[in-house]
């Protein structure tokens, strides 16, 4: 794998140690250059799922509908050879003019692309072919269409069926990986991403509009959320990194999509030697240790009550007592406490 | 008595420890009495907000829940800092909380069903999702599953904790992959899906139930109005995420005032209970099964005929 750095088969697992802290000593530099790569993954010009099969696959046939109620266009999937190995492929769509992306919805899916992609999913697992996905979205559509047609449904239920697919998958993050609507198909048994590609929980505007409240601070965000693809390899939340042509992705696509396959078919080399319950039970334990936590042993805090003046002072009152007689229990004043009808407003 | 003191303005005289105004209908209503209407105004119906040790109280069985896994605790992963460190706003949380993250697992009985349960608390943090609400849910699924018992999840989520990045979004993944198995087991799941249930919590366990409940009026949704206005500068309309939109478009099954929860939920549960046939081999029986086995000639029945006898063991 000449440009794939550091691919484990499976990531390292991220328990509760903290990787090195950039936020604290976070310059202007910083947000430059993490900015840089935002702007690099979003970029128009940018190879997209279908550009880059052009150039690394052969006998490419788009299928077409989710048998449900229609054809995403920000969603492409069908079969196609990469050096010789059928596979089922599934990706997200941008269009590079203006008119193209407005026509692809700027990679937004609907419900209906999710369902798409698990039709194919499905259907890759009845014929024995591996997947491999392109992701590459700001993000879900976050419209009107999209939240009657259940969107939130259609991303959970791609996500469980490819974590229980019985055929290995490869996904590549080739620009954004925007939230649930990149997860969505994004459930690889490895998870590459290009050099300049990001992965995030929220966009950045997104994050800053709410931890910041202005989307000004986009830049300060993108940074504290580590969304570069180095960053996120280190998280282990994707497993390998390829390295981009010097110039860029958007400024040499083929040579880009070569690389691609390299590290494509290196996956899928290895995984096809997998027996799929074995291949799985790996893919379960990838997600399955995602996240930082640690056990303690625990020790009841006194939840903090929100009583009224009489149940504040029974409760002083009640203290007290309860040293004084021991295990007999706080004598309760029988007066205001038992009462349920509420006191007249106008008594108050 | 209430003691009439004429010297205080009108404004200062409902103590807000007393009378709480409630946002649908402006009534101010009585603590006590909203209490004891468990938290739905008497007026207008308007469902409040349950912090989770009330939600237990009104849905498992007296004295049956034991909470499990009471220790785990986030950390920051990332360093994260906006406004304030994420460790201090997690030590906020706890202190104005008394709970150490956005949820609570363990098992007891609905209905004398016995069950995994999580649930989720909007007073932590929004109820975001981290690393630490995904892997409650995601033991108690497993737990249900190594039990055969069904799991019952609560929402109550602003979506994944973005102070925990792209590991708080990898909890979708986690907790859709385990109720994957439990699917693949035959073990039933609920949803209920409580005001508000947004974003990644929505769009991962919370829409997966075998049976999805909402209760009434309940914010349930993906995008946020903020975040559609947003992105693609278009404006929901009103009542447009709300629990009875998602059940007109077939999304929730039904939309259950809190007063009938519990008896719907056992009820519920008592066609869901795992059967020891269900498509699992090594099941073991429960009392509860014998009861709501089909009637051999029913459709369920003639496809999978199932044994009239259980032999427990």
């Amino acid at each position: 794998m000449a440009d794939a750095t550091a691919l484990a088969g499976a990531g390292p697992a991220v328990d509760g140690d903290r990787v090195p802290d950039a936020s604290e000593t976070l310059d202007e530099q910083a947000r430059t250059e993490v900015w840089s790569r935002v702007q690099q993954a979003r970029s128009v010009k940018r190879p997209h799922t279908l550009e880059i099969l052009a150039a690394m696959a052969t006998d490419v046939v788009e299928l077409h509908g989710d048998r449900l109620f229609g054809d995403d266009p920000a969603i492409v999937g069908g079969f196609c050879r990469i050096e010789g190995r059928a596979v089922v492929f599934v990706g997200h769509q941008k269009g590079a003019e203006v008119e193209q992306n407005v026509a692809r919805n700027f990679g937004m899916p609907h419900a209906e692309g999710y369902r798409k992609a698990m039709r194919l999913f499905r259907l890759a697992e009845r014929l024995g072919l591996p997947v491999v996905t392109f992701v590459d979205t700001p993000g879900a559509y976050p419209g009107a269409a999209s939240e009657e047609r259940g969107v939130a449904e259609a991303i959970a239920r791609s996500i469980q069926v490819m974590s229980g697919l019985r055929t290995p998958i490869v996904s590549v993050i080739t620009g954004e990986g925007g939230s649930g609507g990149a997860l969505a198909i994004c459930v690889g048994d490895v998870v590459l991403a290009l050099e300049n590609a990001i992965y995030s929980v929220i966009t950045p505007e997104g994050c800053a509009s709410i931890l910041w409240r202005t989307p000004d601070k986009a830049r300060q965000a993108a940074v504290a959320m580590r969304l570069t693809a180095l960053e996120q390899q280190q998280l282990g939340v994707i497993d390998g990194v390829i390295a981009e042509p010097r110039q860029g992705a958007d400024a040499a696509p083929e040579e880009t999509a070569i690389r691609l396959r390299e590290a494509i078919v290196a996956q899928l080399a290895q995984l096809s030697a997998w027996d799929v319950d074995e291949l799985l039970a790996q893919r379960y334990q990838r997600y399955r240790r995602m996240g930082a936590f640690v056990e303690t042993t625990p020790i009841s805090t006194p939840r903090p009550e929100r009583h009224g003046i009489t149940d504040r002072l029974r409760d002083l009152l009640g203290s007290s007592r309860g040293v004084l007689i021991g295990e007999s229990g706080p004598l309760r004043p029988k007066a205001a406490d038992d009462v349920d009808e509420p006191p007249l407003r106008e008594d108050l | 008595m209430p003691i009439k003191v004429p010297f205080r303005s009108r404004t200062r005289s409902y103590p807000p420890d007393l009378w709480t105004k409630c946002p649908g209908c402006q009534e101010m209503l009585y603590e006590k009495q909203l209490e004891k209407n468990l938290r739905v105004c008497p007026e207008c119906g308007h469902h409040f907000r349950l912090r989770v040790d009330a939600r237990l109280a009104q849905l498992v069985d007296d004295g049956t829940f034991g909470e499990r896994d009471a220790g785990l605790e986030s950390v920051d992963p990332l360093g994260f800092v906006d406004q304030k460190p994420y460790p201090e706003r997690l030590a906020a949380a706890r202190t104005a909380t008394g709970i150490r993250d956005a949820a609570i697992w363990g098992t007891g009985t609905v209905g004398q069903h016995r069950v995994a349960i999580v649930v989720m608390d909007f007073a932590f943090m929004g109820g975001s999702m981290g690393s630490v609400v995904g892997e409650k849910v995601t033991r108690a699924a497993e737990a249900a599953l190594a039990e055969r018992i069904p799991l019952i999840a609560v929402s109550s989520s602003g979506g994944a904790r973005m102070q925990e990045g792209t590991l708080a979004l990898m909890q979708l993944a986690k907790t859709c992959a385990a109720l994957g198995r439990l699917s693949d087991a035959g073990i039933p799941y609920l949803s209920l899906m409580t005001d508000p249930t947004t974003g990644g919590v929505f769009a991962s366990f919370a829409a997966l139930g075998d049976v999805n409940l909402a209760e009434p009026g309940a914010l349930i949704g993906f995008a946020g109005a903020r975040v559609s206005a947003g992105t693609i500068a278009e404006t929901l309309p009103d009542g447009f995420q709300r629990a009875e939109f998602l059940a007109a478009h077939g999304f929730v099954d039904l939309v259950v005032p809190r007063a009938e929860l519990r008896d719907t939920m056992a009820g519920l549960l008592s066609y869901l209970a795992p059967r020891p046939m269900a498509r699992s081999i090594e099941g073991n029986g429960s009392g509860d099964a014998l009861l709501t086995r089909p009637q051999a000639g029913s459709l369920a029945g003639s496809l999978a005929p199932r044994p009239r006898e259980v032999v427990h063991g």
